[in-house]
């Protein structure tokens, strides 16, 4: 176990706690950017895929793992990040620009929807969130030109120095890139006045709302900054994807997002990439589990991966609320006091109901 | 004239199932503040329970009826003990992701067992129809209506005259209190499961005549939340009425409105009621304030 002493205030605020972490953070840079060569291009697109899957993951961890706030309709701003991104390509916006304007479209509709849910408490938020998923999937589906409808619409993969966007190694590193960026700016919001806050609501609303904190601003924030990176998110997978349906959007998805910060570990950023590496190769995971039921004679499991998804979120959340990255602390903690280490230290204490109303 | 009818009966059936399956949430939510997302998911249990008394075991439909009953109960005691006590004290979204995954689960464990095919609920009341003055009502609409609410009778008087009823009221009005007077909260906890579980599959059973039988109609679960918190989530007339009220307008939207908005209606009405009323139309809970 390493102990910092902590001497200047430099020290205080400082990225990296100590050289260690530099070290291991480092090497998973260097890591990262040399992966690509080593690898076939399927996986160069996988490993895309989990980038893109991470940043989203930021966005509803930002929400859910650290201002407590449900949100069953993440998948309305991941459609209206990549539509909105769709359209201005289309209309021959460069790239970059576009990325832009389409994080502002889903912010848009994440404050709007946030403000909304100002006058609503934790649950309704839910449900809410889930009635404005359904509005926008009846948007997608008779949007006319510019959505397609259901037939769909095809993406424009527009040329940046004569290199396709969707060039596997070229959206490798602009993904991670992105990736890189959101994380970041997520650790940085995190130690600031406003991430302070949303940690502050998750806890107790009637707390935080006595220390000072403007809950109805702080929430609004909350939603506008999570939509707009899964907006982000969604531009993205819009040329991962190619051709966009309304049922690429669907409920699935935003149930595939919580699973993938719940799996990961609520409230940590390093859960996000945990779950989004979880969530990215859980198809193939299914697929190989697939084939050894065909084994013993079982050949067909319909529903087999909703199913899948449904337990894993049921078992985590019973018995692993933290997520593989509480996990990760507690092996860490066994080695870190290795002969010492007393088995009660995580046990899971008793605990009653909280409530929240008023008798 | 006759076109405004039957929609109205067809809207206020559609509308009573809704409301049994929001006064299944209302009750969970009021005994356990738990959101339970999979309510939509025990309807549909239900409804292929009584498929499996009723038709592969050629039950009497009024025998498969009590029986299914007597299953649901159960089977939501059960799933309270196992799976949703080890959440108490766990925050309220960690519960509804639970209920949510469960919800999954549900659906795919029906589809491994009655398969992806849609079915018919054998019902002695199939397709026969009541004429007054040159009206057509089917059977099956004001059945749903009827049984609803007697129903909604029948747990008026639980709630009111029986022991268990009023202990149920005070576990969900005061948990604590209820616990020193001497009530036992957990078992009452996993009754109101129970019942909650019955209701939904009573709804179940009630809506299968008029749509079909698959691992997708608990989908309409999330109308029926819609139509809790329109009703005014917490207050158990409300679920009913609001309910009624997202049945009604969903028929009409569906016949006057442009094409697929119906399926939306009950958003809409939800989103609307959210900004110019929060609190639905019988208000019932309060928020804490500082």
């Amino acid at each position: 176990m390493r102990f910092v002493l902590t001497t200047r205030y430099a020290q205080d605020v400082a990225l990296f706690r100590h050289n260690g972490q530099r070290f291991w953070y480092g090497l998973l840079a260097i890591a990262l950017l040399v992966a690509p060569w080593l690898m076939t291009n399927f996986y160069v697109g996988e490993a895309a895929m989990v980038f893109i899957w991470a940043i989203a993951g930021v966005g509803v961890m930002l929400l859910v793992g650290y201002t407590g706030l449900v949100s069953l309709g993440h998948a309305a701003f991941l459609a209206i990040g990549a539509y909105t991104h769709a359209a201005l390509l289309r209309y021959g916006v460069p790239l970059p620009l576009a990325l832009l304007l389409a994080t502002g479209a889903a912010a848009a509709a994440g404050a709007l929807v946030g403000y909304a849910a100002l006058r609503m408490t934790g649950v309704y938020l839910a449900v809410a969130t889930l009635a404005f998923e359904r509005i926008v999937a009846y948007l997608v589906e008779h949007g006319g030109a510019l959505t397609g409808g259901v037939r769909g619409v095809a993406m424009t993969q527009p040329q940046w120095f004569g290199i396709s966007v969707i060039h596997s190694h070229f959206f490798y590193y602009l993904c991670l890139g992105v990736l890189a960026l959101c994380i970041f700016g997520a650790v940085n919001l995190l130690r600031s006045p406003t991430g302070r806050a949303f940690v502050a609501v998750r806890d107790s609303e009637v707390c935080a709302e006595s220390m000072g904190v403007h809950l109805a601003r702080t929430k609004t924030v909350a939603f506008a900054l999570s939509a707009a990176l899964t907006g982000l998110a969604g531009a993205l997978m819009a040329h991962k994807i190619g051709h966009l349906v309304p049922e690429a959007f669907g409920v699935n998805v935003s149930i595939q997002l919580l699973l993938l910060v719940v799996v990961g570990g609520l409230g940590s950023l390093h859960g996000v990439v945990f779950g989004a590496i979880f969530v990215g190769f859980l198809p193939q995971i299914l697929a190989l589990a697939r084939d050894q039921l065909a084994a013993f004679g079982v050949d067909r499991v319909p529903g087999l991966e909703v199913g899948a998804y449904g337990a894993i979120l049921v078992l985590f959340l019973i018995f692993e609320p933290l997520g593989v990255y509480g996990r990760w602390l507690k092996i860490r903690a066994w080695f870190d006091e290795f002969p010492l280490y007393r088995k009660a230290t995580y046990k899971k204490q008793k605990s009653y109901l909280r409530t929240e109303r008023v008798h | 004239m006759s076109e405004l009818l039957q929609l109205l009966v067809s809207g206020l059936s559609k509308g009573c199932v809704f409301g049994l399956i929001a006064l299944g949430f209302v009750l969970i939510y009021k005994a356990t503040e738990m959101l339970n997302f999979a309510q939509g998911e025990l309807m549909m249990m239900g409804a292929f329970v009584a498929f499996t008394f009723v038709n592969l075991a050629a039950m009497p439909f009024l025998a498969g009826f009590a029986v299914t009953l007597v299953v649901a109960l159960a089977f939501g005691m059960a799933l309270e003990r196992g799976v949703l006590r080890p959440m108490i004290g766990e925050p309220p979204f960690a519960v509804l992701m639970l209920t949510i995954g469960l919800g999954f689960v549900l659906r795919t464990v029906a589809v491994n067992i009655w398969g992806t095919d849609p079915r018919t609920l054998d019902v002695p009341y199939a397709g026969e129809v009541l004429v007054v003055r040159e009206v057509v009502f089917g059977y099956d609409n004001l059945i749903v209506i009827g049984a609803t609410a007697f129903l909604c009778g029948g747990l008026w008087l639980f709630f009111r005259r029986s022991r268990l009823g009023v202990a149920m009221q005070a576990a969900s009005q005061n948990q604590l209190a209820a616990y020193y007077s001497g009530v036992p909260v957990k078992r009452v906890a996993s009754l109101v499961w129970g019942i909650s579980a019955a209701i939904s599959a009573a709804a179940g059973m009630l809506l299968a005549p008029i749509s079909l039988i698959d691992q997708n109609m608990g989908f309409i679960g999330i109308k029926a939340f819609a139509a809790a918190i329109v009703g005014g989530f917490g207050s158990l007339p409300g679920a009913i009425v609001g309910g009624l009220l997202i049945g009604v307008s969903e028929e009409f939207a569906l016949r006057y409105l442009w094409p697929g908005f119906g399926e939306v209606t009950a958003f809409v009405i939800l989103l609307v009621m959210l900004f110019v009323r929060p609190q639905g139309i019988f208000a019932s809970l309060q928020k804490k304030k500082v």
